[in-house]
């Protein structure tokens, strides 16, 4: 039942300038399908750097990385983009939608990307990915319009618009108050255990990371639980 | 389906920055603008200079130089055969004017499948009596019609009719600027007598002007039967026969040619006026030079405003790849919006230099030395619009081609985590 959606084996990373720094040592673990998991560590601990490795954007490490049980090549710049659209979906600390489109335009654009379905099927897609998150009736709103807490869960929905394996966040309540903080936990929490959604959130805050269903924590490039 | 996509995006960038794109296809207008104009300008007076003298040049004219007899009587005499003969006070033989056998010449010609057609001419030395003093000048036989048909010699007829001469006889059409200076007017009788001291009076039926001043000063025609008539002579004798080929290109050849063939001269156009054609090839370089330097200016413009858009657009990029768009996809968006300036520019460049060529077409341009120009020329070549908007593609490739590539190589990580 248990099925291996990421795993790490002996990544470890080094920043070159302008010095060589080790900022990930050994990394070895993985994640299985519908777990909730959060990445912690005081900052510099080299968490962030770890989730951009595990994102296939950066290549720059040694060790390998497996998505779905298959290896991630580092030098095949076009296969990692695709499987960046299909298997995983970003969130990050600052929202970055694309303020020249309308909302249902920034959440559809991934999936017409993947082109596997037609337009109008994104489209469905699209509505109902932001009626899960209760924003539906912001549908054709440019996106400098919104708030904080709304332009966050519409970045949620364009994770979640090609069923990504995984669901990747870089401090995605970082930039949000307390009450928008939860709201997106909540979300978080319901794709987890109602829709059995994979999910790996870097995060700082503690109170955050203890209600998620498993954390992982890291010093000083290291996996110390 | 994803190309859609790709010039989706391109297009939602490009209207999110419309002033500076604006800006950009400006730049590209205009030049295409300009390049159209000036080429269709510069060719239009390439054409009218080169109608000037070309439309009215016989393509081989066929005559007999007056020069020594190649074959002196020396050259007969068999004890000096293979000898060198030195020769003095050697006499040009005047005689021989007249093409020998001019009818059997002009049988072949007409079947001759090159020739578009020819005319005969006969030309005379004759002095106009102006009261006490005479004005010499030249009178040339022709076949008004065939004239007109094959050299518009009816285009520079600027009183009266060239037809005229056929129809009447004793007529005469004078050189503008020689009916001036002997103060005739249509309708009047001159006097003219030959170089063999007859007189015979012509009636002045049109004045002609060629736009250059020392030919309307001399020049004066008459129909061939009236010259024959008046030169005493048969009426056969006629002193040139001018060719018009179907190929001008061929008129080096058939000119060696036909100098065997028929045994007299033959002046070929091109080497009578080849400095025509290397001032109508300089002045298309200067026109493609100037078009070229402006186009790369444009370019330089889209350069740089993709550039800018780039930084600006860092954050879109970054989420696009970390989105699933791969460098080619982010390259191809930003040359999509390169080429759309381009093109966009460039069509509508080449509207305006039509509308801008059409406005100086209809600028007056009244010269006495151009009879037939009312206006300024205008060339309106279509190759001129397919170069045109080829060179605005091109242009506008390679000066997206930079920004894209930068765009392409743009780290997201190194967007994302420097927030």
């Amino acid at each position: 039942m248990s099925q291996k959606i990421l795993e790490a084996k002996n990544i470890t990373k080094y920043f070159e300038d302008p010095v060589k720094v080790q900022v990930l040592n050994d990394i070895n673990f993985s994640i299985n399908k519908g777990e909730f998991v959060s990445l912690t560590g005081k900052s510099g601990c080299g968490k962030s750097t770890l989730l951009y490795v595990l994102s296939t954007m950066d290549t720059d490490y040694e060790g390998s990385l497996y998505i779905d049980q298959d290896v991630m090549p580092k030098n095949d710049e076009g296969y990692l983009a695709k499987i960046r659209n299909e298997k995983i979906g970003f969130v990050f600390q600052f929202h970055y939608l694309l303020n020249e489109f309308d909302v249902l335009n920034n959440v559809m654009l991934p999936g017409l990307k993947l082109n596997k379905y037609s337009k109008e099927k994104v489209e469905h897609r699209a509505y109902e990915k932001l009626k899960l998150l209760g924003i539906e009736h912001l549908a054709l709103k440019k996106a400098n319009q919104l708030s904080g807490g709304e332009k966050q869960r519409v970045a949620i929905a364009r994770a979640l618009i090609n069923d990504p394996h995984i669901i990747m966040g870089d401090e995605p309540t970082g930039n949000l108050d307390k009450k928008n903080s939860d709201l997106v936990f909540d979300i978080f929490k319901k794709l987890a255990h109602e829709y059995n959604q994979t999910l790996l959130i870097v995060t700082h805050d503690p109170g955050f990371a203890e209600r998620t269903d498993r954390i992982i924590k890291m010093e000083d490039g290291k996996i110390i639980v | 389906m994803k190309k859609g996509i790709l010039i989706n995006i391109a297009k939602a960038l490009l209207l999110a920055r419309w002033r500076q794109t604006l800006v950009a296809a400006i730049g590209v207008t205009f030049s295409i603008t300009m390049f159209i104009t000036l080429l269709g300008f510069m060719n239009g007076l390439n054409d009218l200079l080169d109608g000037l003298i070309l439309n009215r040049t016989p393509h081989i004219k066929l005559y007999n130089d007056i020069k020594p007899n190649a074959n002196q009587p020396i050259k007969m005499a068999n004890d000096y055969k293979g000898k060198h003969h030195f020769i003095q006070s050697i006499k040009s033989d005047a005689n021989k004017q007249a093409i020998y056998n001019s009818q059997a010449i002009m049988n072949s010609l007409q079947k001759d499948a090159r020739v578009i057609g020819f005319t005969q001419k006969l030309t005379a030395q004759v002095f106009f009596i102006n009261g006490t003093t005479d004005i010499t000048g030249v009178l040339n036989g022709v076949n008004a019609s065939e004239e007109s048909k094959l050299f518009h010699f009816d285009d520079y007829i600027v009183s009266g009719n060239a037809s005229d001469l056929d129809r009447e006889t004793n007529t005469i059409i004078l050189g503008k600027s020689l009916a001036e200076k002997l103060l005739v007017n249509i309708g009047d009788v001159i006097q003219l007598s030959t170089a063999n001291g007859d007189r015979f009076q012509l009636k002045v039926v049109g004045y002609f002007q060629s736009g250059l001043k020392e030919i309307d000063i001399i020049q004066s025609f008459a129909s061939i039967h009236t010259v024959q008539k008046i030169m005493n002579k048969p009426n056969n004798f006629v002193t040139e026969i001018d060719i018009k080929l179907k190929d001008i290109n061929l008129s080096i050849p058939t000119a060696k040619e036909y100098a065997q063939l028929y045994q007299t001269d033959a002046e070929d156009i091109q080497t009578a006026n080849s400095q025509f054609e290397t001032g109508s090839a300089v002045r298309s370089i200067i026109s493609y030079a100037v078009g070229i330097t402006l186009l790369v200016v444009a370019g330089f413009g889209i350069y740089n405003i993709l550039n800018m858009m780039i930084f600006e657009k860092m954050d879109s990029i970054a989420i696009l790849k970390a989105t699933g768009f791969s460098g080619k996809d982010v390259k191809n968006i930003f040359m999509y919006i390169a080429l759309s300036i381009g093109f966009f520019g460039g069509l509508a460049g080449l509207l305006f230099g039509f509308i801008l060529s059409s406005i100086i077409d209809q600028i007056p341009f009244v010269t006495a030395a151009l009879p037939t120009v009312k206006t300024y020329p205008i060339n309106y070549s279509i190759i001129f619009y397919i170069i045109g908007i080829s060179f605005s593609l091109i242009t506008t490739y390679f000066a997206g081609w930079f920004p894209a590539r930068k765009a392409s190589k743009i780290d997201p990580v190194v967007i994302i985590r420097g927030k």
